[in-house]
Order: structure tokens, then sequence, then C-alpha cells
């Protein structure tokens, strides 16, 4: 047993840490640790870059224009990106549908959306959720009627991060409700957003922006080769994605990072003469979830080292989805205390790059944390919230 | 980095597990922990035929090598067993002291008589009026010729009943609470001027009061030097910490796993209370408090095996966080089974009482949140 590197992965970290030292675009890494919010524009110049390195698409096969790494090497890799505060590729096309894409789809269907989602030419969302379907997913109503060569889609999918931005939308909809369990009457579909009958409307989440959004289906007719694997099979398809999901959602060296600028925004904060960091509470709290974060840093090690001599990682990725999320909002609530009445301006133009820093209401150089807290409250409840996850832990590893 | 053990340390764990089953089951143990004995001589005679009492020694001290991470692994088992014989405190703790700091007489006096079985001693580490700091020392030791006179009271002496030999930190210089200016005696528990008050604690060990009243030992019984006994004794302590929350570990995994069985049998209502998801989700959290816990250890014992500077700030970590996951794990096991979680024939309540004395052993949660804090800051 030992926790040290090898040589290589000790190189290849290195490799790592020069390319993002290199190439992780100024403009884009000053709006990163402002706190401003990316455009589409950013998004795509820094996707492009990791795809140029090849590094676009960590968790694929070689075969598909993945990287074929260990799981230290990815370990490792998502370390590097936190350190450099880069922005982590939105997960919905590489880390979501592209998994499901090459594990079940037709070779036509590898070849028409992979190199695409490769290349951030294609963006896309996610239609799980439906106004009535959120923890019990396998309620889900949206239809998807069989008419000659097409499917005919009428519903609608809420919680749709992007929607706005999204060129495709890949669904879980009901292609048949004669069947013994709900669940196996579920397709997983993938739609052109400007498949006429498709309208995206906004909501407003609780911090004031747009990030989610209703995507309405109205006799939207798709072609039938948008089908992913069988008909009827798309709720176990749907299930290996979130799975994918739930390790990735630990968000450890995010946290990590987190944590540090806590750290350092707490020796800022003058409280009573002295710095809020010598505070003796607010240094327990502090320490309390640095402990926790450790605690699960090690966690999904060794899911990682179950993972590298083979082991699929099961339920357990309940667990680090879990305990991910607790720690991320407690590290935000930290963040609200540290700010004091500096968590309290309302100035949504700060949140944008161009927003000028004479004009900042604010104190140590962070304007979004009361947006961080409020809107960060979902990270509980999107995967499946975090009651859901105990519920999949209590059946598929208690037993119960 | 690899988390696999190697063959030899998963034959020790293999060997410590199946003594645990074979030969130390619940109702063995509680004969020993009802019994007036301390521990069983036998089984400790057992320990050391086995090998398992020469573990943490270097070779050339007639030990095996081994480091953190065989202790780690033996002491979940004994965590598992509810094991009253006390390794802790002869092997962990004394043992510790003479391994890190005994000269070669001092080695070859006591080392190879605990090594072998035949010698039981123990460290003197708390006072009655320094709760949890190793350096509130009010005990003296004044030079007298070629020999110093102790004076003073030792609390909670682990094993300081069953001992022959005591090792007695004494303040030879400086103030009630610095760190240097403390040395380490090593004490006859025969000696003219100690007396012992000896009781058992919850947990079915045992411990004594040492009053210390004129007690004379010659100058060989330093150990480590004049002035010089405090690194020493913190890092025994350290050690210790690390041993008992393994063990902790051990006793948090069986208290999870039997409360996950009990609930699967025990029927109201007309089904399984684990069918109830009050029940399940708080069976979740203590799976979730021994997963973390686990990993916490893990980290800890491989940055003491390589000596790493965040070693004792992770010894720290590892501690609070048993101190409040034991706490969680051993409430939610003891409330689960309900009134049978109270009595004193179900094995729940002795893995809660030792779990509950872990959590106090060495400084408890908060004392160990504080000394993170404290080490983060240095």
């Amino acid at each position: 047993m030992n926790i040290s590197f090898t040589n290589e992965e000790l190189e290849f970290q290195q490799e790592v840490r020069r390319f993002f030292d290199e190439k992780f675009p100024e403009d884009i890494k000053r709006k990163q640790d402002s706190g401003a919010v990316l455009s589409k524009e950013d998004y795509i110049r820094w996707q492009k870059i990791l795809y140029e390195k090849g590094w676009a698409a960590i968790n694929w096969p070689t075969e598909y224009g993945g990287t074929g790494w260990t799981p230290i090497q990815m370990y490792i890799f998502s370390n590097e990106i936190a350190r450099a505060n880069a922005p982590d590729m939105v997960p919905f096309g590489v880390k979501m549908v592209a998994p499901v894409i090459y594990t079940f789809g037709s070779e036509e269907q590898k070849a028409r959306f992979l190199p695409d989602i490769l290349e951030s030419n294609v963006w896309w969302c996610q239609g799980y959720s439906e106004p009535g379907s959120g923890s019990d997913l396998a309620s889900l109503k949206m239809r998807a009627d069989r008419d000659g060569d097409s499917y005919v889609l009428n519903g609608t999918k809420t919680w749709t991060t992007l929607a706005h931005m999204a060129d495709w939308i890949f669904c879980l909809v009901r292609t048949s409700s004669d069947v013994a369990r709900r669940q196996e009457g579920i397709s997983f579909v993938l739609v052109d957003m400007q498949t006429p009958g498709v309208t995206v409307r906004p909501i407003i989440t609780i911090e004031g922006e747009r990030e989610v959004n209703e995507v309405h289906f109205e006799d939207v007719r798709i072609p039938v080769e948008n089908l992913v694997g069988e008909e009827g099979k798309g709720w176990t398809y749907g299930k290996v994605l979130l799975q994918h999901e739930r390790t990735n959602i630990a968000g450890v060296s995010r946290s990590q990072n987190a944590l540090k600028r806590l750290k350092e925004k707490a020796a800022l904060s003058i409280h009573g003469g002295t710095p809020l960091a010598d505070d003796q509470n607010f240094a327990r709290k502090v320490a309390s979830v640095e402990i926790n974060l450790k605690a699960l840093e090690f966690t999904q090690l060794r899911t990682l080292a179950a993972v590298a001599v083979g082991k699929a990682p099961g339920p357990e990725s309940s667990i680090l989805k879990i305990c991910g999320s607790e720690i991320q909002q407690e590290l935000d609530a930290l963040f609200m205390e540290a700010a004091g009445y500096y968590a309290l301006p309302y100035v949504p133009d700060q949140y944008m790059a161009d927003f000028p820093d004479s004009e900042r209401v604010g104190y140590g150089g962070e304007t979004n944390t009361s947006l961080r807290y409020f809107n960060n409250r979902k990270a509980s409840i999107y995967g499946g919230s975090n009651e859901i996850q105990k519920n999949i832990i209590a059946k598929h590893v208690l037993g119960l | 980095m690899d988390f696999s053990l190697t063959e030899e340390q998963t034959m020790l764990a293999d060997s410590v597990s199946r003594f645990i089953t074979n030969d130390y089951d619940f109702e063995s143990r509680m004969k020993i922990a009802e019994s007036d004995d301390n521990f069983s001589t036998e089984n400790w005679h057992t320990f050391a035929e086995l090998g398992w009492t020469a573990v943490p020694f270097a070779e050339e001290d007639g030990g095996l090598g081994g480091g953190p991470v065989e202790l780690m692994l033996m002491m979940e088992q004994f965590g598992r067993g509810l094991v009253v014989e006390p390794f802790l405190a002869n092997i962990v703790l004394a043992g510790g002291v003479l391994r890190r700091a005994g000269n070669k007489e001092q080695k070859a006096g006591w080392l190879n008589a605990i090594i072998d079985g035949s010698l039981q001693s123990a460290l003197a580490f708390g006072e009655p009026q320094a709760r949890f700091d190793l350096a509130d020392v009010a005990t003296t030791a004044t030079a007298d010729g070629d020999h110093f006179t102790l004076n003073g009271q030792k609390a909670f002496v682990l094993n300081g009943g069953s001992a022959e030999l005591i090792i007695i930190p004494a303040r030879t210089s400086g103030a009630q609470n610095d760190v240097s200016g403390i040395t380490l005696f090593a004490v006859p528990a025969e000696s003219d001027g100690l007396s012992r008050r000896c009781y058992k604690t919850v947990d079915a060990h045992a411990a004594a009061e040492i009053t210390l009243s004129n007690v004379r030992v010659p100058a060989t019984s330093v150990i480590a030097g004049i002035d010089s006994g405090y690194p020493v004794l913190e890092a025994a302590i350290n050690e210790a910490t690390l041993a008992v929350c393994a063990e902790a570990i051990g006793i948090m995994r069986t208290m999870h796993d039997k409360t996950v069985e009990y609930s699967k049998s025990r029927v109201q209502f007309g089904v399984p209370i684990g069918s109830f998801q009050a029940l399940q989700h708080r069976m979740v959290d203590t799976l979730i408090a021994c997963e973390q816990s686990q990993s916490l250890l893990l980290w800890t014992a491989l940055l003491n095996t390589e000596g790493s500077a965040d070693a004792r700030q992770a010894i720290s970590a590892l501690k609070y966080q048993i101190g409040t996951a034991g706490r969680l794990v051993g409430q939610e096991a003891v409330q689960i089974h309900g009134g049978m979680g109270v009595t004193w024939e179900l094995d729940i309540a002795h893995y809660f009482k030792r779990l509950s004395a872990i959590g106090v052993l060495f400084g408890n949660a908060d004392f160990h949140l504080d000394r993170f804090v404290e080490l983060s800051a240095t």
C-alpha cells in the first residue's frame, strides 16, 4: 500500500499542468476567477482547445477518440483542471449522451453524432424530468407514437439545463403503456431542437438567472433512426448514464479549490479587528468540512482503485453524490457567512465579465457568493435527489 | 497509488480474523469481561505465540517490523471481536515508548519480555487535572545523586493494575504545561511508595489511579534522556490514537452490519422494520459514516507509514471523524435494535460502550478538531 503517484503518473501530472498553464485562455481564466458567467463561445473556444490536444473526452474509449486513460490519470486530470480553475466540459454531450450512443447506438449513430460531440460542434441537453415526473422518473408521460418511419412526440420536459443554447436533446419517452412494468415502455430518442413543434421556455431560478428551461413538444416528428438501441430499453440505458453522472458528481477537486478560496477570504474578512479565519467557531466549521472532504477524496480514490481492477462503479457512486453535494453546499454556506453584509447585494450585472471592477459592490474580489449559495441548493436535488440516492443504497447495497 | 495489501499483510489480517471467529466469540469475551481478571492470560500467550505481540517492533529488536498498516489491520479485527486483552496499553503505548527511545539495555531487559508475552506494562499518560493535554504534567522527579524521587498522581492508567512495569512521565524542569522538561521513567509497579487503585472501565477494560509518594528510581530508568520525553510520549499516543480509530472502524462496521441484519428479521406491523424508509435512510447514513471513516483511516495510516509532514494533523482529522461518526453509528444501532439494544445480554450494548470509550480516549472529537485547526496554522 502506498499513497504516492508513480513516476509515470507524476510526469503525466506535469504534462497536464503545463498544458493548462500554457493553453487555458487568459480572458476566460479572468472570468472564472472573478466568478463571472461564461458565454457559450467561451465554452466552445476552450473545449476546442482540449479537443485539439485530444483531451476532450477523457472518459471515452480510444476507438471513438477518447483518451483511454486509467482511472488514476482521470483523477489527476480532474485535479489539475480544478487547480487551474478551468471549466469542466459541458457534460450533456461528452459525459452523458455519448456513452449511451457508443454503448448502445448503431454504427450510423456513432458516425453521425460522436465526432460533433468530440469537436464541440453540436451542443446537447438532457430531457429526463417532466412536470409530473421528478424523483419518480419512471412515471414519465411524454409520448413517442410510431407513425410509419417516424415517431410523433408530444409532452413536456423540464429543468432542461442550457436547452436555450442546445442544438439537440436526448429524451426518455414513452413508446408503450401496455407493459407489465412501466419502465419497459420507455425508449431513448434523439431530437434536433430545430424540429417544428419544439418550444423552449425559460425557468428563472432562485438567484435570478436563466440556466434551466421547459421544453414543449407538440406533434414533433422525428425519424425512427433517432431511436437509440431497442424500443422499450431506454430506462436501462438511462440508468447507465446516471451512474456515469454520479461518479463525476462528487466534485472533490472543485470543492478543494473552493475550500482554499474560502480560507483566503476568511483571512481577509475582518471582524472586530481580527480576521474571521481566527474566529474559533468559524475555524471549527471550516475544519469540519475539510476533514469530511479529505475523507470523500479517499472514498472516491477507493472507488477508482476498485474500477482500476475491473469492478464497475455500482450503487456506491450514490455515496459520492450525497457526500459531494453536502460538502459543496456547506462550503457555499460558509462563503455566505464569510461575506457578511456583502452576501446581500443583488447586482446581476456583476456576474457579467464586462462589468467594470471600479463599479463592483463587494469585498475580497468575489461577487457571486449568494448566486452560488442559492443556485447550488440544486446539488442535493438534481441527478436523483439525495433521498432517492439513499433509497438506491438501501435497496442495492444494504438489501433492504 | 496502490491500496492493495501485501501477502504478509493479508496473512496477518486473516490470522487475527480467524482467531476472533473461532476462539473469541461474544460468549467467551463476556466470560473474561465479567470475571475478576482483567483479561485472559491464556489468550495473551496465544497472541505472543502467533507473533502478534512482535508485529510493531523492529526486526533487530526481535520484532516483525510492521508499521501503521499492519497495526490498522490487527486493530480492526480486535474491534470486531471486542478484544479486552491489553494490546493497546502493553504493545502500542508502553512498547511504543520503549521501541522508539529505549536504549540497548532497556530494550534487552523489557522489550524482549513484552514481545514474548511474559511482561505486562503500561504508560501513565494522564493526570487528574490534565484532561487530554499530554504536556500537563504536575508529577515531579527530583534528582538525588544517581537516583530520582518521583511524586504525584497518575490518572486512568490503562492496564495499570496488571502492569509490572509502568512508564511515568514526570516533570524535571519547566512549568506544569511546558512541552519541554518532561522526562520518562520506567518504574517497577512494586516500587516502594507506589500505590494503585485498580478498577474496570465501562467497556470491560482495566485501568488504575496511581499515586507516587517519594518513589526512588535509579537514573538508569530514564528513557530518552532528561527533559526530552515529550516527543516520544506524543509519538506513542499518536500511534495509539490511530490504533483505537482502526479498532473503532471494526466496531462500527460490525454494529452497522448487525443492525441491517436485525432490521430484516425484526417484524412489526406485519413487516420487517427494515422496510420502513425512516429506518432505511438512517442505516444509509451509518453506512456512509463507516465508509468515510474507513477512507480517513486509510489516508492516515498511509501518511504515517511515509512519515509525511501532515501525519500528525491526519491523526486529529481521523480522531474527530471517529468521534462524530462513531457516536452516530453507535447510537443509531442501539436505537434501531429497540429495547434489546439497551440490554446487557445483547452484544450491541457492549460494542456501543467500547465505541463510546474510544470516543474519549486520547482526546474527544472537539479536542482533535481544535488540534487539527492548530496544526493547520503552523
